[in-house]
This record gives structure tokens, sequence and C-alpha cells, in this order.
């Protein structure tokens, strides 16, 4: 067995990926941040603007639910393990950092994409069918690797306090969610508004789901999926080299 | 390093040197821990033991000179050489959300051990360390010494060559400090090398073959445990005893004794060659037609070695 083969690592990012699923994903802040707080969100806006098309919505709900599930979990793991004096344990294993953060990713990938269900399932109550599914599955799956990357980056601070990192998570994801296009339409929102639109990944989610839901679309799809890829490597690469830097510091 | 050079050596640092905010915790400290053998690594609270054991097992990162681990530089080849290691750190905990079972097996998926022989060592050591009927239960659950168990469990699932310890019995029950120090005998006995940091000078005196004391990010001394006890003191006591007790001269005149006065029925007896008066004892008691009833040197403990070679006793 050579330890150092890419076969070899991604088992065991998996395995990392198995014990945050049967640790972390029921605790109470995921269930809260991921679901609960997207959807009363959704009924908040759903109440207050009456204006506004079913299908609207719910590709917004979409698009938020993703959102906040896909970074609930991912920022929060590492303080976690700190505070619960798992993580030297973990980093003494013979695993990369690389692999410590796919193993993190791909949990948060999973319960991102598992959670989208549950709108498309509000949606599919409602009569309102994706147009274009595939398409769809494509754009949660980039999206959801996309916002675990931007969690984990969110993460890399030194601290080993997981409520610190939460606030500053919840500070980056309200802002976010007002600027990308969820509630309101990006070409209804100012010049300054639209200009921080293009900054944020979910601008380019939000859009997919909205093409796929009701055909209707700010920028070219290519440029959507060309974004949320550019925004996954870059939060990726990111969160790989200030975790390596800040890791020791945790403990 | 040529790593080739030292392959049959488990650990060779070399000008190992770590700085917190301009504390220096460790300052380019060197040794050699050969393969197969108990290594001890004593020192007062914050004198660089923790941060020496992390910087090894590459938790952290040296901020210069080498450490490698049967070889392997633990800074450009870390995988290979934590691969060999085991680890039970000192603050460390098993994950309390799941059950023993379940950490060991992700311990055994960490370190590529095929799922069927995971599952037969984890079940063995269970076995060994007392959890296995409590296998299938949250760790939460667990007490101190229980958790520290399941530690040295997960630590030892893939077979290290190398199991790195810091403080294990620190606060355990008695029936726990047993089964870990019986244990660590047991693998030390099939091959293991270990590298014991801790506190517990008995247990430093009973398990190492040879213990380095650190003091302010310093080597203060590395030898065995017995040799350190006799290097702080330069005269050494010997109690001896003959039956019958009184005998024609005095062992006053034996060569090499610095002083010589009766307790009751024994002889009280200082020197500075221990083995040569212990000679020279038995061959006064042949020629005086005597037995030795009782002979005992009342070397210094390895407590008050620590104590002499990190300056606590002076403060």
């Amino acid at each position: 067995m050579n330890p150092e083969s890419f076969i070899e690592q991604a088992k065991r990012a998996f395995a990392i990926t198995k014990k945050d699923i049967r640790i972390y994903y029921l605790k109470g802040p995921v269930i809260i941040f991921g679901l609960f707080m997207p959807l009363f969100l959704f009924l908040a806006f759903a109440v207050g603007n009456r204006g506004l098309s079913m299908p609207f919505l719910i590709s917004g709900l979409l698009a938020m639910t993703v959102f906040f599930t896909a970074t609930a979990v991912s920022p929060v793991i590492q303080p976690w393990e700190a505070q619960a004096r798992t993580l030297e344990r973990l980093i003494a294993c013979p695993i990369t950092m690389r692999t410590l953060i796919a193993g993190d990713m791909f949990a948060s990938v999973l319960f991102g994409i598992g959670i989208a269900a549950v709108p498309i399932g509000i949606g599919a109550l409602l009569g309102i069918v994706p147009l274009h599914p595939l398409l769809l599955l494509a754009g949660i799956i980039l999206a959801s690797v996309c916002f675990s990357a931007l969690g984990l980056l969110l993460s890399t601070p030194a601290t080993n306090v997981p409520s610190n990192i939460m606030m500053l998570s919840s500070l980056l994801k309200f802002p976010l969610v007002f600027i990308s296009g969820v509630f309101i339409p990006v070409e209804q929102l100012p010049f300054w508004g639209q200009v921080l639109a293009v900054c944020s990944p979910l601008t380019y989610f939000t859009d997919i789901a909205r093409y796929c839901i009701m055909e209707t679309n700010t920028f070219p799809l290519a440029v959507n999926f060309a974004a949320l890829a550019a925004f996954s490597v870059t939060f990726t690469l990111l969160a790989i080299r200030l975790h390596a830097r800040t890791v020791s510091r945790r403990i | 390093m040529k790593e080739a050079e030292h392959q049959e050596d488990a650990i060779i640092a070399n000008d190992l040197r770590k700085v917190f905010s301009e504390i220096i915790a460790v300052d380019s400290i060197s040794f050699t821990v050969h393969k197969g053998e108990i290594f001890g690594f004593l020192g007062p609270n914050g004198a660089g033991k923790t941060t020496t054991a992390r910087m090894l097992t590459g938790v952290m990162q040296p901020d210069s000179g080498s450490a490698a681990i049967f070889g392997h530089d633990i800074v450009s080849d870390p995988i290979r050489a934590k691969q060999r290691c085991g680890v039970v750190p000192e603050t460390a905990n098993a994950y309390t959300d799941i059950s023993a079972w379940q950490n060991l097996m992700l311990m055994g998926e960490l370190y590529g051990v095929p799922k069927h022989y995971a599952e037969e060592r984890a079940a063995s050591l269970l076995k060994a360390l007392g959890l296995l009927e409590r296998k299938d239960q949250k760790v939460q659950g667990f007490s101190k010494g229980m958790k520290q168990r399941l530690i040295l469990a997960m630590a030892l699932l893939h077979e290290p060559d190398l199991l790195f310890l810091d403080e294990p019995t620190s606060g355990l029950d008695v029936q726990s400090t047993h089964l870990i120090t019986g244990m660590l005998r047991e693998l030390n006995n099939t091959g293991t090398t270990i590298f014991l940091t801790t506190h517990n000078m008995d247990e430093a005196n009973r398990l190492c073959d040879r213990v380095a004391i650190i003091r302010k990010g310093r080597i203060a001394a590395i030898d065995s445990p017995e040799r350190l006890k006799m290097a702080i003191e330069r005269l050494h006591t010997i109690e001896v005893s003959f039956d019958p007790a009184q005998t024609a001269d005095d062992p006053t005149t034996l060569p090499g004794i610095k002083s010589a006065r009766r307790e009751g029925d024994k002889w009280v007896i200082t020197t500075e060659d221990v083995d040569s008066t212990i000679h020279a004892i038995t061959a006064y008691g042949a020629e005086q037609g005597v037995k030795i009833g009782m002979l005992r040197t009342l070397a210094p403990t390895l407590d008050e070695a620590f104590l002499r070679l990190t300056g606590a006793d002076s403060a």
C-alpha cells in the first residue's frame, strides 16, 4: 500500500466524510441554519411580496437552501473538532491537508445536494416542476461544491469556538442573499447592487435555478457554470492553503 | 539528513526549534530514539515536551531543524512518517457522538487498514483493554480511564512501529493505569518503539530504557534511569547487615569507603564507587566467616535526579 497515492488518500477523505455525516449533520445549528432559516426567510418574502410569482420564489428558495445548507456545516467542523479535542488526533493521521479539506467538503456537498430535494418537493406540491431537471441537478452539484468550499474558507481563522465562525459566516451569508437575485431580480438592483451581485457566487446558482424552473435568466448559462467553477477552484485552493497555515494554532 | 543512514533509528531529531510569540518553546534540541526502546521524555510543565511531541508527530511544523521517523522526514515526507506511528496526544479525545467500534473503524480507514483485518484487530484490542462489552456504546458515556484506553486502542489499530504517548496515564484510575502500562510493556516486547512523555517518575523509572530530561526547551540529560540517578550523587549509600552481627574487624577499613557507621544491627556505608565497595563487602564477609544478611544500595530516586537536573530543587 502506498499511503500517498491518490486512491488511498481519496479513500481516507471518504472516511472523513462518513465521520462528518455521522457526527455533525444532525447537530442543532446545522438544521436551524441550513433548513429552517431559509424556509422562514422564504415564508417572510412569500407573504410580504405578493407580486412575485411562485416559480420565482421557489427557485429563490432552492438557491438559498443549498447555499445556507452547504455553508452551515463546513465552516464549523474544524472549530468543533478543536473544541472537542479530536483535531490533533486527526491531523496526526497520515492524511494531507487536501485530503482533510476534501473529506469535509464532500460531506457538505452531499448534504447540500440532499437538502435541495426539500424546496424542489415544496415546488412539486405547489405544481412547479423543473423544466430542465438534469441541468438543475448539475447546477445543484456545482453550487454545493462552491458553497462548501466557501464555508471551509470561512473557517480558516484559528479559533476553536464554533460560534465565532458562525457569526462571521452569518455576517457574510445574509447580505449575499439580498444581493444575489434571490428575492429581488438582479436587473432591478441599483447599479452598485448589480456590481456586488456579479461578485457573489450565489447569483450564478440563483440564475441557473431560475432558468431551470421558469426559463428566465440574467446571464448566459455557460457564464453561470463557468463562474461557479472558477469560484469553486479559488475557494478550495485558498481554503487548503490557509488551513495548512492555521490548523496547528487551533490545538 | 541522509535517510538511508538512519533506518535503524526510530526517531532522529536534529536541532528542533519552535518559537511562539518570542517565547522559545523548544530550543534546538537533538536526540535519537533507537528502534525497539522505550524512550521517556521528562520535564516540568512548560518545558517543551508536548511541543516536541507535536513536531515529531507532524501536528506542528518546526521553525528550524529536522526530524525523521524511521528515515522519513516529518516535514518533507509526512505521510510515510505518520503511517508508521501511533499517537496518543495529551489532550486528545475520541469522537464522543459515535461508538467505540466506529471510532476504531474510522482509524482503520484513515490508516488504510483492510476492513476485515481492522475488525479482528479492533475486537482483540478492545478485549485486551477491557472495553469489548462496551464497543457499541457511544463514547460520551465512557469514564476518563475508558476513553484513554480507547484512544490507546485507536493508536494501535494499524500496528504502528512507533508509538507516541503524551501523559498517557495522567489522572487515571489504578485499573486503567495498570492496563495501559501492561500493554506498553507487551508492545515493547514485540518490538514496538515507544516515545513516552510523562510527569510520572515512577512510570518512567519502571518502563523506560532511556530518558531525556528537558528543561526550558533544552535537553538537560539523556541516559538510562539508573545512570541518571547515579550521576547526580557523587557519594552513594550502602546498607549491609552480617549474620552474626558481631565481626572481629570493623568494615570501616575496607578500601574505597568514605565512612561507615553502625545503626542497630546494620552498617551504613558511604562510598564513591558502589561496584568496588560491594565486591569488598562480600570479600570481607567471606574473610570474617559471616553471612551477609542484607545488602542494599540507597541510590537517589529518579525524582531527585529530575529535580536536580531541572533545577527545581534549588528554587
